[in-house]
């Protein structure tokens, strides 16, 4: 089964602040880890809200906004794509990166596991 | 929207739907060289006319009913006397009339096949291999004159005139403007394929501190490649040659340290490797190899840059089959260097005694007399058979040979070390 | 360059488990998929579960507490991502405004940090990580061969 582990932006990641070498080392050795078992499927930081754009879409129009976007609380700073065998083990994978961002000194640090469609799935509903 | 706004939209449609309009244009003119300059008009347009009336919502329909239109205009105006006036007249006025979808429809279908023509013709080997690069990156990947020159290292007038003599060339050979058939067709997809490697290559070999239009050769190989992928499905080299190019491109963050520094693939932190770019390329080489093409020299390149992205550390490499790949691959394309790589991958499976008996083979064959990674290898697997003086000297002999200072350190830094254990 | 397009589409932080966009949907987002492949650009894209299916994972009273979803305060999540492959994000924001979403619906673009992108100290700290352990592995290689 593979899940998509977001992490939600903080301030600190609007603002730009990188992450420090104790927190950039630690997950450098989780990741090499998990990649070894096949496990980790890709992941990847983004740039702050201040840098994107958002798109709405509306009856033949679409209306193009620049960011940062500081009224949404659901920014995303990063994510991870997991291969694993049920949602706990993904839980228990989001909850290893959580303790070491509080061990490495994150103070706001948040998580959301999310189960991806079967690539096949929607196929099948557009055959 | 300021200008700068809008110009960058414009060079964003641009670099979507240029190669498809040119290759639509070029089916009618039969001249790629002219349909370069019709799409060129249709572009000079719309920087006039879009930041008043703003981008389009059909940006290609209007960029090809625009070109079209100055077609018709060279016609009447007799400036595109070399060419059948009456049959290119037609096919012009006769698609002429855009307002159905049924049309454009049409279009759509002949696009896929109109870009495949494009490419064949840009890459016709009657080029050179520097007339078909910059044509290619001009006509397919819509970098500019400017962008190819700083890509190449080499100044723009010299590239505008390489397009122009590569244009006039086809024209005066009446180039046809088709996808080849039959015995011709391996031949012309070879000569796509080196072009598209050649300029991936160029990019790979980008250093830190070059333009960056340098290592965005990689990226536009690569794009190039997969379109290719999607026009020629069929063709198990073509998904070789993309499997190779996106393995390769996935080292590209592990490749150098923080200060520029080269790392050697064996001595790279794997979790740096881009997992998304290993299972794409993995992925296309199951392709080739599904459509019977594992024997492609593309593919087993390809095979053996997926070992090394399979195993999780060096010492998880399947070296063996690597061996067995570099035994097929010097079937397929005998070469010296190939040789050598053999012998590093029989070594690493079978022991540095096996693996010197086909370096020493090379140097005895003197085909690769002035190459430093000969002595190199020689060193190293002397090293490990514990020769220590002979693998000094090949390490000095290497070092005289490299030109590259970086290099030279290296090698000398291993001849001292090799001193030392000599004398322990 | 990599970009993200991240889309947020109506009403989903409130979609039950097992919900399915609908097939013409689906259909035109098919066909928009092949477009990004045929031109090259397309490096991976995914559909995510509704939030329901899903859980939140933060840190308090010194340990990390989980949630289930759905989440009553979400107003808008993601239902998925496009990665592309381009060359500025003016090119991304016009594959973006190609998509056929539908009214009201949001994409994100947010471009990928690239690891030079990370100021050098940084860097170092992460790259002296794969020389230490070169170093390593060659000192084994070579005290192997010596005994």
């Amino acid at each position: 089964m593979r899940f998509m582990m977001l992490i939600k932006a903080n301030q600190d990641f609007e603002a730009g602040i990188p992450p420090s070498k104790n927190l950039v080392d630690a997950m450098g050795r989780l990741a090499e880890e998990l990649g070894k078992t096949g496990v980790l499927q890709s992941s990847e930081g983004m740039k702050p809200s201040s840098a994107g754009t958002r798109i709405r879409y509306s009856a033949g129009r679409r209306n193009v906004v620049d960011g940062p976007f500081a009224e949404t609380k659901e920014l995303i700073g990063g994510f991870a794509i997991v291969q694993v065998a049920s949602k706990q083990e993904a839980i228990a994978l989001a909850e290893r990166v959580v303790t070491i961002h509080a061990e490495c000194g994150v103070s706001e640090f948040e998580m959301e596991v999310r189960p991806l469609f079967d690539p096949g799935e929607c196929a099948e509903r557009a055959a | 929207m300021t200008a700068s706004n809008i110009h960058r939209e414009i060079d964003a449609v641009w670099r979507i739907e240029s190669a498809r309009l040119i290759a639509g244009l070029a089916r009618m003119v039969r001249d790629v060289g002219v349909a370069e300059e019709l799409a060129q008009d249709a572009l000079v347009a719309a920087l006039e006319q879009w930041p008043a009336s703003g981008v389009p919502d059909n940006p290609a329909a209007w960029l090809m009913t625009t070109a079209k239109r100055r077609g018709i205009d060279r016609l009447r105006h007799g400036k595109l006397v070399d060419l059948k006036h009456e049959q290119i007249g037609y096919e012009i006025e006769s698609a002429q009339d855009d307002a159905t979808a049924a049309f454009e429809a049409a279009i759509d279908d002949d696009i896929g096949d109109d870009l495949l023509r494009l490419v064949f013709t840009a890459c016709h080997p009657i080029l050179s291999t520097e007339a078909r690069t910059a044509l290619t990156l001009r006509l397919l990947g819509g970098l500019t004159t400017d962008e190819i020159a700083r890509a190449f290292l080499v100044p723009e007038p010299t590239i505008a005139q390489r397009i122009v003599r590569a244009k006039r060339t086809l024209a005066d050979a009446q180039v046809p403007f088709e996808v080849p058939r039959g015995e011709d067709r391996a031949a012309r997809l070879a000569s796509v394929l080196e072009v598209l490697y050649l300029i991936f290559n160029e990019g790979y070999s980008a250093t830190a501190g070059d333009d960056w239009m340098r290592p965005q050769l990689c990226e536009d190989a690569l794009r190039l490649g997969r379109i290719l992928a999607e026009l020629a499905p069929a063709e198990p080299e073509v998904h070789g040659l993309v499997a190779l190019m996106e393995i390769q491109a996935s080292r590209t963050r592990a490749r150098s340290d923080a200060f520029g520094k080269p790392i050697l693939l064996l001595d790279q932190d794997r979790s740096r490797w881009d997992r998304l770019l290993i299972r794409r390329g993995l992925a296309a080489l199951d392709r080739a190899q599904r459509l019977g093409g594992a024997q492609g020299a593309y593919a087993l390149q390809a095979a053996i840059a997926a070992c090394h992205a399979r195993a999780s550390s060096a010492d998880d490499t399947d070296w063996p089959r690597i061996a067995a790949l570099y035994f097929a691959l010097a079937q397929l394309t005998p070469s010296p260097i190939v040789e050598l790589n053999r012998a590093v991958a029989v070594a690493m499976a079978a022991g540095p005694a096996a693996g010197l008996e086909l370096v020493d083979a090379l140097v005895s064959s003197r085909a690769l007399d002035n190459y430093h990674l000969l002595p190199s290898v020689r060193g190293d697997l002397l090293t490990k058979l514990g020769r220590f003086d002979e693998a000094r000297e090949e390490f000095e002999r290497a070092a005289s040979l490299t030109r590259n200072a970086r290099e030279r350190g290296l090698l000398l830094e291993r001849a001292a070390s090799c001193a030392q254990n000599a004398d322990a | 360059m990599r970009f993200m397009m991240l889309m947020i589409p109506k009403g989903y932080e409130n979609a039950a488990p097992g919900a399915m966009p609908d097939a013409a949907a689906v259909a035109a987002m098919m066909a928009y998929n092949e477009e990004l492949q045929k031109a090259g650009v397309l490096v991976t894209l995914d559909g995510l579960h509704p939030p329901s299916m899903g859980a939140r994972v933060s840190f308090s009273n010194g340990k990390p507490s989980v949630i289930d979803g759905p989440f009553a305060e979400a107003k808008e999540v993601l239902g998925g991502y496009w990665m592309i492959d381009v060359k500025s994000k003016q090119e991304a924001i016009e594959w973006a405004v190609r998509c056929p979403a539908s009214n009201n619906e949001v994409i994100e673009i947010r471009q990928v940090q690239e690891f030079l992108d990370f100021p050098s100290d940084v860097r170092e700290a992460a790259a002296r990580y794969p020389e230490i352990k070169a170093a390593t592995q060659r000192r084994e290689r070579h005290m192997r061969v010596v005994r």
